[in-house]
């Protein structure tokens, strides 16, 4: 008590300054470490990606074989150099063979090659693909992903943002009916989760598809796409029910089940209970004393939801023949297409990390108890 | 013990859990009578075996209990053969045999009598004929007597070794029949207006003549229907009832190992990590935050692609990448408030050793929750493998429920109308999955205490 008083006008400020000045350095010093061990993260997750999709050199080799099969049936068959000699014909293909290898980097040892691959991928220099060509016939990695990412984005993006919103606020209203009927059903349905997407898609293509005929089996567009961009949406819409609703139903309930479960625990507590007691509306307890509390939780998961949209679902994908970037990604592997899947890796790690370290921030802005850096 | 017995009686008060139970039991009963019933090596024989193993099989035939369901009876297979078998695979009939002997070789006369009481046309119909001589190829001709008396004369031939004839492919059959296919002519109502099969005894007579004593002739009638065996069989001829039955205790096995391997070395890994604390702390961190960037499925499909698409390959990568993950993060903090108990204290005090602690007093506390993770993992495993084996990386060898849907889908099961392809072994996942996720969630909330009364 006396202390307060003691302390002058002026010492206030430098209190307040010094106390601003300790909050910044705290940050900067918390900021620099956390994106030095995220950035190392990325650095070591990547290049173990590089050496898995390159078999620890072993790609090379399949790589090399299938150059040296290609180059020699091509010249073979090329009528221009039937007058050539045998030996003539072999200094060509070892010609051709040499310049291709060089063309895709392989003379240099693979160890070598991995490290540059690492300083590509970490400055988002794709290059070009080894075998896969984007539809418009670029061989460039960025155009082929570019090319893919509207149709996973439009399928994966709506269809999960609506489940995101749908479970959050049909759990909301759950909570607040807790052991109603729809509770229980909601309860009850939650372990039909446990099955993937793709599986429901096999269900949802039998009824509707199969034996209904009212929808299409898979694609995205009706073949050949129609020219007005008003009924190339409405194609593009009709193909992506049976996809979208076996995304949303593969996780409807067991998504709506844990927020319930979870908003049931926050709003046993205490002071929710004091908020009752005050006459305050379920809409204000709602919004001041349940969601504010879970808003970090709910922030996370929904970050996590949006970057994970980056991988897309390679097997639905597949099942609905959709051309996203799972499909891509799976294609890829097939044809050893390491720039590819390095390509889709680096990206969902950048966005990963991105996201946690907002996240930090975003937290302590929602949340008064969190301090970025504080323990 | 007198916990097992408590959960037992929490669990009683969960209907969905003694549903889970129940059906859990019926799949370990299964597959552990599909082990018995059909030995490894003999699945693995008849499942990659080809047209040798299958041929008494028809292609793409559905299941024959379809035939309870509708008022067109469909055909089922009829075998027909001349040599009596010890143990046939599949039920079949006897040839009657009449031999009178020649002066070099004899007079055989083989009879194929069946019924056929199906609305239905058979898929095809073959005539396996099989013989032995030194020089001179014995001879047969084959006549169809129809349950209205009409004879028609099949095929005049001679014998090799062993030959197939194939009623569908004869051309001077399909001719003599008017251009109808011989499985419609040799079988249609000639009164009726639509072909339809006349019900009847059917009778075929192999005449043959062997010019030599020690020659043999025999020869096996295969009918092939439009459905075959309980399960139905697919575009190689193959009895599905073998890959759905022994794609239980596949699925069953990889399930349990990969939960119960990831479930059991995540937690021990983050006991130990917590108790020595310090750098090893920091490096499982490290570890769990770099693994998470990894692309978990695309990594699985490298290694199927790349290396092997062995399941118990797989089963080591699904977890190894499946311990460095968020359920580290959990453990961590709950025995982050253990390692303070205490009664860990009072461990150290009389001088327990670091391995003790950590087995004796850390990781018995965490098995409650444990219990409840490891039950309601084992569906996202089952169908990781399935998942995998629909993207073609399923294990070459052995038959699995996710092989028979990528085959079907590969084959246009769902175009084709093929429903029972897809859906048997759909089914099957289905009822495993929500089995568990059903025994897992009433787990969850009995020791979740949390969760009790929510």
């Amino acid at each position: 008590m006396t202390k307060t008083t003691d302390v002058q006008p002026n010492d206030v400020a430098s209190y307040a300054r010094k106390a601003a000045s300790g909050t910044l350095t705290r940050v900067a010093r918390y900021t620099a470490m956390r994106l030095l061990t995220l950035f190392v993260t990325i650095v070591i997750g990547v290049y173990l990606t590089i050496l898995i999709a390159n078999m620890g050199g072993y790609v090379d080799e399949i790589l090399k074989g299938d150059i040296r099969e290609r180059t020699a049936i091509s010249i073979s068959n090329n009528p221009t150099y039937r007058d050539y000699t045998v030996e003539q014909r072999n200094v060509l293909i070892q010609d051709k063979i040499r310049l291709e290898e060089e063309r895709l980097g392989l003379n240099r040892p693979f160890a070598l090659r991995s490290f540059s691959y690492l300083g590509n991928a970490l400055t988002l220099n794709f290059g070009r693909s080894l075998n896969m060509v984007s539809d418009s016939g670029s061989k460039e990695v960025r155009n082929i992903i570019l090319e893919r990412l509207p149709s996973t984005l439009v399928l994966f993006g709506l269809s999960n943002l609506v489940l995101f919103f749908v479970s959050v606020f049909l759990a909301l209203a759950l909570s607040r009916h807790y052991g109603s009927f729809m509770d229980k059903a909601i309860v009850a349905l939650s372990p039909t989760s446990a099955a993937p997407p793709w599986f429901y898609g096999i269900f949802l293509i039998l009824i509707f598809a199969a034996v209904l005929h009212v929808l299409p089996f898979g694609g995205m567009v009706d073949a050949p796409p129609p020219d007005n961009w008003f009924e190339y949406a409405l194609s593009v819409a009709e193909h992506m029910i049976l996809p979208a609703s076996a995304l949303m139903l593969a996780s409807i309930f067991l998504s709506i089940y844990n927020w319930r479960t979870f908003f049931l625990i926050y709003s046993s507590e205490d002071y929710v209970e004091m908020a009752k007691a005050k006459g305050l509306t379920s809409r204000d307890i709602e919004s001041r004393y349940i969601l504010r509390p879970t808003l970090p939780t709910i922030i996370t998961s929904f970050a996590l939801l949006l970057i994970n949209l980056w991988t897309g679902a390679i097997i639905t994908e597949t099942i609905f023949n959709w051309p996203g970037l799972g499909r891509t990604l799976f294609r890829a592997v097939g044809l050893y297409d390491t720039p590819v899947i390095v390509a889709s890796t680096i990206i969902f790690a950048y966005l990963l990390a991105i996201t946690v370290f907002l996240l930090d921030f975003i937290y302590a802005l929602v949340d008064p108890r969190v301090k970025v850096g504080g323990n | 013990m007198k916990t097992l017995q408590r959960t037992f009686n929490d669990l009683a008060r969960y209907p969905s859990a003694i549903a889970g139970l129940f059906i859990i039991f019926l799949l370990v009963a299964a597959g552990v009578y599909s082990m018995f019933a059909i030995p490894y090596s003999e699945a693995i024989r008849l499942w990659r075996g080809g047209e040798d193993v299958w041929y008494q099989n028809p292609k793409n035939a559905a299941p024959a209990w379809f035939n309870y369901f509708t008022e067109k009876k469909l055909p089922q297979t009829i075998l027909i053969s001349s040599v009596d078998e010890e143990n046939p695979v599949l039920e079949k009939g006897l040839a009657e045999r009449v031999a009178t002997p020649r002066e070099s070789g004899a007079d055989v006369t083989l009879t194929y009598t069946f019924e056929y009481l199906y609305d239905e046309f058979p898929k095809d119909l073959i005539f396996y004929l099989d013989s032995t001589f030194a020089e001179k190829l014995p001879f047969v001709a084959i006549r169809w007597y129809t349950p209205d008396g009409r004879e028609i004369r099949i095929t005049d031939t001679s014998v090799q070794l062993s030959q197939t004839y194939r009623f569908l492919q004869d051309e001077k059959l399909i001719r003599r029949l008017g251009g109808v296919s011989p499985e419609i002519g040799l079988l249609a109502d000639p009164n009726s207006e639509t072909p339809i099969p006349l019900k009847g005894t059917y009778k075929i007579v192999l005449e043959g003549i062997t010019f030599e004593d020690a020659s043999t002739l025999d020869a096996e009638f295969v009918l092939h229907g439009q459905l075959h065996g309980w399960a139905g069989t697919d575009h190689l001829r193959r009895d599905l009832t073998i890959p759905l039955l022994w794609g239980i205790p596949v699925a069953l096995a990889f399930g349990l190992a990969a939960s119960l391997g990831t479930g059991v070395l995540t937690m021990i890994i983050s006991a130990i990590g917590v108790w020595y604390g310090g750098w090893l702390d920091e490096l499982i961190q490290r570890i769990t935050e770099i693994n998470i960037v990894l692309p978990f499925l695309s990594i699985l499909i490298m290694v199927g692609t790349f290396y092997s698409r062995s399941i118990w390959v797989i089963l080591g990568v699904t977890i190894a990448l499946s311990i460095f993950t968020g359920g580290i993060k959990s453990y961590r903090a709950i025995f982050m408030q253990v390692r303070e108990s205490t009664y860990i204290e009072a461990a150290r005090a009389y001088g327990a050793s670091d391995a003790r602690i950590i087995f004796v007093y850390l990781i018995p506390r965490i098995i409650p929750l444990l219990i409840p993770a490891l039950v309601s993992g084992i569906p996202s495993f089952v169908f990781l493998e399935a998942s995998l084996a629909v993207l073609g990386l399923g294990d070459p060898v052995l038959p699995t429920w996710g092989k028979i849907i990528n085959d079907a889908q590969f084959n246009g099961a769902l175009y084709n109308g093929m429903y029972y392809w897809i859906l048997q072994p759909a089914v099957l996942l289905m009822i495993t999955g929500l089995a568990f996720a059903m025994l897992g969630f009433s787990l969850d909330r009995i020791f979740n205490p949390r969760l009790r009364g929510v």
